[in-house]
């Protein structure tokens, strides 16, 4: 009980002396951004779309969006590679029981909405907010909400047509950052009479990466890949 | 004080809340809580600074940033959760070995 007083003793003063020093910094900047703004403006008519986010997303720092689809994908392996027997054994057979008439229903009445509204973000995220992760994010919810409901993937589609979806995004990424390389001399640098095209192709490959991505993050043990790798689990355990 | 000033102020009381709550609680989750509590800060002042002056047009900059940030903390909170979830099964308890009641 002392050490627990004297510990917040210690930690509050620091901690609000954090608090200030970090307040004075926000408090003291210039009040108008210079020089960034002012970059992605003026660059607006060569970036293919016009929504400035989705224009420093995917084209002035496509870079970055790249590196972060990497970062899902690692994210997702270090997930399946922590996956142990114990856990899985734990989550398969637990005989849960049915999802209920109103999940059910919802949940059949709800996809093919969140489907649609994941395609309308994709085609909106041009001129206003929306865009790949958005529209990731809500494909990814649909697919929470059926895994919630109890409906489960075939084995046969887990294999190898998961693994394509999931990898999808990232390496259509590269194929194209070394496309533009040969054609434009410089990494992600699309020519402006194209970048619209570049753009739209990107941004639907990794909604359908970062959807899959997130569901199967959700999931959190990997799936099963054949009946051959389960009987051998099951001898394991 | 301008709107933008008064949310990044809020957002800088959000991290400093999270990183209490971060050092003082030991079960993991609660340290995963945190940890998440804290993104929402840095978010927070984030898009609160990109629209210092009111007649601008907002920075869209730091709102890409947001959004690259928001999908970093999603996979890195999952990848937290499953780490728990492993030393949860290992020892019997969610809390680091160095951490438990002396």
């Amino acid at each position: 009980m002392n050490r627990k007083i004297l510990r917040l003793i210690l930690l509050v003063p620091l901690l609000l002396t954090l608090a200030t020093g970090l307040g004075y910094a926000v408090l003291s900047l210039p009040d108008q951004p210079q020089y960034l703004p002012e970059r992605v403006i003026d660059n607006m008519s060569e970036s293919g779309v016009s929504h400035p986010v989705t224009a420093v997303l995917l084209n002035f720092r496509g870079y970055d969006t790249l590196l972060e689809m990497v970062v899902l994908l690692l994210a997702l392996l270090a997930v399946w590679s922590l996956d142990m027997p114990a856990t899985r054994h734990k989550t398969q057979h637990k005989t849960a029981p049915g999802p209920g008439l109103v999940l059910d229903t919802l949940t059949r009445l709800l996809t093919p909405v969140l489907i649609l509204v994941t395609a309308y973000l994709l085609w909106v995220g041009a001129h206003a907010p929306g865009g790949a992760f958005q529209a990731g994010s809500v494909l990814a919810a649909s697919g929470v909400l059926l895994l919630l409901a109890g409906w489960r993937v075939s084995d046969k589609l887990t294999a190898l047509p998961l693994r394509i979806v999931l990898v999808a995004g990232p390496s259509v990424f590269i194929i194209i950052s070394a496309l533009t390389l040969l054609l434009e001399g410089q990494l992600l640098k699309y020519p402006p009479a194209q970048a619209g095209l570049f753009i739209v192709i990107l941004e639907t490959v990794a909604t359908l990466s970062i959807g899959a991505t997130l569901a199967a993050l959700f999931l959190g043990v990997r799936p099963r890949e054949s009946k051959k790798d389960n009987d051998k689990g099951r001898q394991h355990e | 004080m301008n709107p933008a000033s008064f949310y990044a102020l809020v957002g800088i009381g959000l991290f400093c809340l999270g990183l209490f709550a971060l050092i003082i609680n030991s079960h993991l989750l609660r340290k995963i809580l945190a940890i998440n509590i804290m993104g929402s800060g840095v978010f927070l002042v984030l898009v609160a600074l990109a629209r210092r002056a009111e007649n601008m047009p907002a920075d869209p900059v730091p709102h890409a940033m947001v959004i690259t940030g928001i999908v970093v903390a999603i996979s890195a909170t999952a990848l937290a959760l499953t780490l728990m979830l492993r030393v949860a099964t290992e020892t019997g308890h969610a809390t680091l070995p160095d951490e438990v009641e002396k």
